[in-house]
């Protein structure tokens, strides 16, 4: 655990960059760190961390690539577009929450 | 909570600049507990970035053809690790064949399945489509089966051959399933 500075405030997070204090995040963190994976968000990007910080907040879990779709509503196809190659772990950097568990 | 200093942001290796990886699986098997681990598997892998082929031969054919897909069956039978969930007593192989208990195997397998918001396998199968894989039938299964391109999954890309499947399997990992 060691604090890093984005966006101008400093935050906690693991060995690997992610964010580990949910209250830390705020917009501006998340478009400093999806400009560090050369992801400039856009509204719909927003709607995905969205909804994954408010379902985190209620599951006490990252969701899945699944939930997201089943659930947030977002079809599965766009969301590799928004965050392509690895989109569970790019989103959940963004939003400053743990990669998720779930395997499916 | 141990803090350290303030340090310049890590940020995670997710790969990008990495060369691409690619896993072939191939589904030779249409038992519904078979089906899964490839499903599993290359949805897994899609979301870490690797690119996924799919070849599907023998029973395995089962799992994208339509008539089939939404109704793979599980069955006690010759499986000696069965018992109920919860418990390690296994049940007597013979039950296995009694009238009805591969029905009732595959309903108390698609339940467990489905409580952990896994998809059925026609669902999955779209859904793995949806994230980039490519499937390919097998040549020799489908003139066996008196089967066409009409009865399968519309995501299947082509009906191939072995070699062709050599061919496109080449510098890529290989699972057997």
């Amino acid at each position: 655990m060691s604090l890093a500075t984005i966006a101008g405030r400093d935050v906690h997070v693991d060995e690997e960059g992610f964010m580990t204090e949910y209250d830390e995040w705020s917009e501006e963190v998340a478009g400093q760190l999806a400009s560090n994976i050369a992801i400039e968000l856009t509204d719909r990007h927003m709607e995905v961390i969205d909804f994954l910080r408010e379902d985190y907040k209620a599951q006490g879990e990252t969701a899945t690539l699944r939930r997201v779709t089943t659930v947030g509503g977002i079809p599965t196809k766009e969301l590799f577009q928004l965050f392509p190659k690895k989109p569970a772990k790019k989103m959940a950097y963004i939003a400053g929450l743990p990669k998720p568990k779930g395997c499916v | 909570m141990t803090t350290t200093q303030t340090a310049p942001a890590v940020v995670p290796d997710f790969g990008d600049e990495t060369e691409q990886r690619r896993i072939c699986f191939i589904c030779s098997k249409g038992n519904l507990d078979m089906a899964y681990p490839a499903l599993i598997m290359a949805n897994g892998a899609l979301g870490e970035g690797v690119e996924v082929d799919i070849f599907f031969t023998f029973w395995g054919m089962d799992m994208i053809n339509k008539g089939t897909w939404g109704d793979l069956q599980f069955s006690m039978l010759g499986n000696t690790a069965m018992h109920m969930k919860g418990s390690t007593k296994h049940l007597p192989q013979g039950l296995g064949g009694l009238p009805g208990m591969t029905a009732f195997a595959t309903n108390m397998l698609k339940k467990q399945i489905a409580d952990l918001d896994v998809p059925e396998v026609p669902e999955f199968v779209q859904m793995l489509h949806d994230m980039g894989a490519r499937f390919w039938a097998c040549k020799l299964s489908v003139d066996m089966m008196g089967l066409t391109k009409d009865d399968m999954f519309e995501g299947v890309e082509d009906i191939i051959n072995v070699s062709e499947f050599i061919e496109l399997s080449e510098g890529s990992q290989v699972i057997f399933i």
